[in-house]
């Protein structure tokens, strides 16, 4: 099992240093990074501050070099819009990100594991295809598109909804749905697909010949077991699922979020608040992906088994 | 009864190649757009760039002040919706063919060398493909695209570049699978080499699940391209395409909601019809890909 973690972690952080290096190329790939980060109305004593805090006047290698180090000890530079350290800046935005996202995949739950179980069950009639008619359509439909038809819909049309902002519950209704579309879609395909495997085998042949009620044959020996290949699914492709919807919702609703934040920055081309977002996103993900595997792992001891 | 959910749900029948009716209409849909975008100049009835400020903001057909020929409506600037969203629809589908032969040509090789070579490569290759699965790819195409400016060349690339690993995995597998099967074992035996059998062998039993993969990945390409134009960042105005369409416009939403519907609709039956397409031929070349 310790091997396994440490194979996990070091898959990671090899993950993690392409990412970096990738931002890097990306920000020198641009032509001159002088001009590239160069602030609108900065002044000459900031450009200078800028071509030594880079390093500029050194070789690419040696700058490399440096922005790993800067990378290590946390330092990522200063926003060019207000001059504040980037990090701050974006952990201010951690948390209404965090709430939204957290709406999200409970409101992700609460439909799709009652609708992929659903679909499982009753897969030849009407109500299984009516779920997976649902499910898509979620993969359809663009998360943007989702986003504007409501707003347009029940904020200027009805009158029901605020269109942007965070304060209330109401002003969590439509960015939590437009952000779910397709992880409801992914999630109920999977639960189903999950389901349908499990209810195969012969331990729920067992468990209905000992006379359990159907009800607690499906969601006590059915659901229980499709549940850990769920949870994982829900760590693996949830995590990059929703830094893209959270970038696209945030930004259309005027969510004050990392998402939103980093649209803006690419928009004004705040370079460094973007390279640190793109930064700080993926080790989220990465992060996540890293413990959804040892936790599968743990759950499952026939993963680590097949892998060791 | 054919319904849209047992193209999703049905599991797999061999030889089953005839569509049924929600496959046909996704056909005749699609083959539809795709005409309507390969001859947009001919059917459009406007300039797409052409304004006329008399006619601002008018209305589709059977609405109070409708203007005559503007059947989707006016925008902001007069400007014809519906040739707009025409020429926005060549845009992107010919931006979406693009991104999904280049993810061929880079998935497709990469894929095919980590099938034939073991060790190291297959490692390294594989793992390039882990790091991509694990990547939130929308974040990056954000950084590539404001760094490098937004001009189509690498838009092109980044759409390209976005779905590469899909194609690397299924070549690889089928490769892998290919390989274990008599026939090919027979053309080494019979002497044959290794560029024979990848060409002669290997490759023309890669087709069938490189369309379907190709078709899945148009419609994934085309919802990334909108949603880059739609945050600003894709496809620059003037030049029209039906994500910047939908992003430009919001503003006039309250008032004037065909111009963002008239895009929308588009996208959806664009992505809609590709996807119902590609699981049609999926089933029809009974070929299993795995699950997103």
């Amino acid at each position: 099992m310790i091997a396994y973690v440490l194979r996990v972690l070091a898959k990671s952080a090899v993950t993690l240093f392409a990412i970096v290096t990738v931002t890097f190329i990306a920000t020198r790939l641009s032509g001159n990074p002088i001009e590239t980060f160069l602030g609108e109305g900065l002044t000459t004593e900031g450009r200078e501050e800028l071509i030594r805090y880079f390093q500029l006047d050194r070789s690419l290698w040696e700058q490399y070099l440096a922005f790993l180090r800067g990378v290590l000890s946390g330092e990522f530079g200063l926003s060019f819009v207000d001059r504040r350290p980037v990090t701050q800046v974006v952990a201010e935005r951690l948390w209404p990100s965090a709430q939204l996202l957290l709406s999200s995949i409970a409101l992700t739950l609460a439909v799709s594991l009652p609708l992929g179980v659903l679909a499982a069950v009753y897969r030849k009639s009407w109500v299984g295809s009516a779920v997976m008619v649902v499910a898509f359509a979620g993969y359809a439909v663009p998360n943007f598109i989702l986003a504007i038809v409501m707003m347009l819909v029940f904020s200027y049309w009805l009158n029901w909804l605020p269109v942007v902002g965070n304060g209330s519950f109401a002003h969590f209704i439509m960015p939590t749905i437009a952000m779910s579309g397709v992880l409801i879609a992914a999630l109920t395909r999977f639960t189903r697909n999950a389901m349908l495997d499990v209810l195969g085998q012969d331990f729920i042949r067992t468990a209905r010949a000992k006379g359990l009620s159907e009800l607690r044959v499906v969601l006590r020996h059915g659901l229980g077991n499709a549940g850990v290949t769920v949870i994982s699914v829900i760590g693996l492709q949830f995590a990059g699922l929703a830094a893209a919807g959270s970038v696209v919702v945030e930004s259309i609703f005027s969510w004050p979020g990392i998402g939103q934040l980093l649209v803006n920055a690419a928009i004004i081309r705040d370079y460094p608040v973007l390279q640190f977002g793109v930064i700080a996103v993926a080790i989220a993900v990465v992060a996540i992906n890293a413990v959804t595997d040892i936790a599968y792992a743990l759950a499952d001891p026939r993963i680590r088994l097949a892998k060791a | 009864m054919a319904s849209l959910a047992d193209i999703v749900a049905r599991p797999r029948r061999k030889g089953h190649a005839t569509p049924d009716v929600v496959q046909k209409i996704a056909l005749a849909v699609a083959a539809l757009l795709i005409f309507a975008a390969l001859f947009a100049p001919l059917i459009a009835p406007f300039e797409p760039l052409q304004q006329s400020l008399l006619s601002r903001l008018r209305p589709p057909i059977g609405f109070d002040r409708y203007s005559p020929w503007h059947f989707a409506g006016t925008d902001e600037l007069g400007r014809d919706v519906l040739s707009r969203a025409l020429f926005g629809l060549r845009l992107t589908l010919t931006l979406a063919f693009a991104g999904a032969v280049i993810g061929l040509l880079i998935g497709g090789t990469l894929g095919l060398i980590a099938g034939l070579v073991s060790g190291w490569v297959e490692d390294t290759i594989m793992a390039l493909v882990d790091m991509q699965i694990a990547i939130p790819f929308t974040l990056v195409a954000l950084l590539v695209l404001s760094l490098l400016g937004s001009n189509i060349t690498v838009l092109v690339l980044v759409l390209g570049i976005a779905g590469w690993e899909q194609y690397a995995r299924i070549v690889r597998a089928e490769v892998r699978r290919l390989s274990a099967l008599p026939f090919i074992e027979a053309a080494w035996t019979a002497g044959a080499g290794p560029v024979y059998v990848a060409t002669r062998h290997v490759l023309p039993n890669l087709v069938s699940p490189l369309v379907v993969q190709f078709t899945l990945a148009l419609s994934n390409i085309v919802i990334l391209e909108s949603t880059l134009s739609f945050l600003g960042l894709g496809v620059q105005p003037p030049q029209p395409s039906l994500g910047s369409m939908v992003g430009l416009g919001r503003d006039y939403m309250p008032t004037a909601p065909w111009i963002v519907l008239t895009p929308a609709a588009l996208i959806v039956l664009l992505t809609f019809s590709v996807q119902i397409t590609g699981d049609w031929l999926r089933d029809r070349a009974d070929v299993r890909l795995r699950e997103r």
